[in-house]
C-alpha cells in the first residue's frame, strides 16, 4: 500500500479543483479538501489494494463538498454576518468573484458532471453511477455545463465591473 | 546547517491520458501551489489531533547527505540515508508500520534540532523517545547496546558480541548494524573489525569515516 503522503502529492490539486467547481472557490472549498482527505486517511488502510484512488478520492469529495452545500443552504446566515466567510487560507488582494460567479451560474448537477468527467476523469457510465443518473445525462450534463461555464465567463471578462447585472 | 529539503520525495505525478482542460476551468487551478501547501498544513494538524497520523516524515540536508526521518506516536522510529532510497524506506514503513503516513516536519522537530547539534559537534548523545519495533530479537540486543559505547570510542564485532551474550555470534552483530533502523542516533559507526578498519555502513564507508572523525575531533 502507498504512504498515504503519496495520494495528496498526486490528487491535492485535483480534490482542490473539484471543491472549487462544486461549492465555489474560497473557504468553502478549502473545508470540503481538508473534510475529504482527513476522512480518506481514517479508512485508507481498509482501502482494496486495487482501488482507483483517483476515483475514490473525488466520490469523497463531491459526498464532503454537497454535505456543505446542503448545510449552507440549511442554516441562513443572521444578516449583519457576511454572506461568504472570508478564506483563512486564501491568497491576500486575490479576487475570484467571477469565477465564483461563473460556478454558481450553474445547476448542481452540472458541476458534478464537469467535476467528475473533466476534473476527476471518471467515464461517464461511472459518473453516472456515483450521481444515481445515466451515461447519456452526464454527457448532456457535462457539455451543457462546460458550455454555460464558457459563456457565462466571457461575458465576466468582458464586462468592466466583473460584475453581472 | 541543516533545513528541511525538498517535500518532493515521493515521485511526482505522471499526467494520464484525460480529456484536455476546457479554457474556463484553467481558472479552478489558480493560485493552486500555494494554496495546497497551506492546505498540507492544515491536514497535518487534523491528523495529529483525531490520531490518524500514525507516521511523520521529513527529510533534512545534513553532512551526510539528505537524511529521512521518520517518527509514531512512541517516538523515532527510522533515519535513513539516501542510499536506502526514500521512497523505497517510505513504502517499507507502509507496510511494517501503517499506511497512514504524512510528511509533517513539525513533528519531527526535535530530533531534527538534536542531529543538527551532534552534526556540528555540540552534542554527544541524543535524549530522544525512539519506538524500536523495527528491531527484533538478537538484533534488538545489539541495538539496545550501541548507545553504551562513548562518544569518541569505538568496539569490534567481536567485543559487541560479547557484551550481548553471545561471543561467537560476530556475523550476526555485522548484520545487526547493517539492519540499524537508526543509525547516527544508534551509533552502529562505533564498531569496528577486530583489526581496526572500519568496516561496512549503512550510509556508506565515507558516511562512517566522516563520523568517527567527528566524534575523534571532539
Amino acid at each position: 500500500m502507498k504512504p498515504f503522503e503519496q495520494l495528496v502529492t498526486d490528487h491535492g490539486a485535483m480534490v482542490l479543483r473539484v471543491c472549487r467547481l462544486l461549492v465555489g472557490p474560497g473557504a468553502d472549498a478549502e473545508d470540503a479538501w481538508s473534510e475529504t482527505f482527513l476522512s480518506a486517511l481514517k479508512a485508507y488502510p481498509l482501502l482494496p489494494l486495487d482501488a482507483n484512488h483517483e476515483a475514490w478520492l473525488a466520490t469523497i469529495a463531491r459526498r464532503k463538498a454537497i454535505d456543505l452545500l446542503r448545510k449552507r443552504s440549511r442554516i441562513p446566515l443572521p444578516a449583519e454576518h457576511l454572506p461568504e466567510r472570508p478564506s483563512t487560507l486564501g491568497i491576500p488582494g486575490h479576487n475570484d468573484d467571477e469565477l465564483r460567479q461563473a460556478v454558481a451560474a450553474l445547476p448542481l448537477r452540472q458541476r458534478e458532471a464537469v467535476a467528475l468527467h473533466y476534473l476527476a476523469g471518471l467515464p461517464y457510465a461511472e459518473a453516472a453511477e456515483l450521481t444515481g443518473s445515466s451515461a447519456d445525462a452526464v454527457r448532456r450534463a457535462a457539455s451543457d455545463g462546460i458550455a454555460k461555464l464558457r459563456a457565462r465567463y466571457r461575458v465576466l471578462q468582458n464586462s468592466p465591473e466583473g460584475a453581472l447585472p | 546547517m541543516t533545513s528541511p529539503s525538498s517535500p518532493d520525495l515521493l515521485p511526482a505525478r505522471t499526467e494520464g491520458v484525460r480529456p484536455a482542460l476546457p479554457e474556463p476551468l484553467e481558472r479552478l487551478s489558480i493560485f493552486e501551489g500555494a494554496l495546497l501547501e497551506q492546505l498540507h498544513g492544515r491536514l497535518e494538524s487534523a491528523a495529529r489531533e483525531a490520531d490518524l497520523l500514525d507516521v511523520a516524515y521529513t527529510t533534512i540536508d545534513s553532512p551526510l547527505g539528505p537524511l529521512l526521518l521518520a517518527a509514531t506516536s512512541q517516538g523515532l522510529v527510522r533515519v535513513a540515508f539516501a542510499n536506502e532510497d526514500h521512497g523505497v524506506v517510505l513504502a517499507a514503513l507502509a507496510a511494517a508500520v501503517s499506511p497512514r503516513i504524512l510528511r509533517a516536519p513539525e513533528r519531527l522537530a526535535e530530533a531534527t534540532g538534536q542531529l543538527e547539534e551532534y552534526f556540528a559537534g555540540h552534542r554527544r548523545t541524543f535524549d530522544l523517545p525512539l519506538d524500536r519495533r523495527l528491531s527484533k530479537g538478537f538484533r534488538l540486543s545489539v541495538h539496545r547496546h550501541l548507545p553504551l559505547i562513548p562518544y569518541g570510542s569505538t568496539e569490534s564485532y567481536a567485543q559487541v558480541a560479547a557484551a550481548v551474550g553471545n561471543p561467537r555470534a560476530v556475523r550476526a552483530v555485522g548484520s545487526a548494524c547493517a539492519t540499524n533502523p537508526l543509525p547516527v542516533v544508534i551509533p552502529c559507526h562505533r564498531v569496528l573489525r577486530s583489526d581496526g578498519s572500519p568496516g561496512g555502513y549503512l550510509g556508506g564507508p565515507r558516511a562512517k569515516a566522516w563520523l568517527l572523525g567527528l566524534e575523534a575531533a571532539a
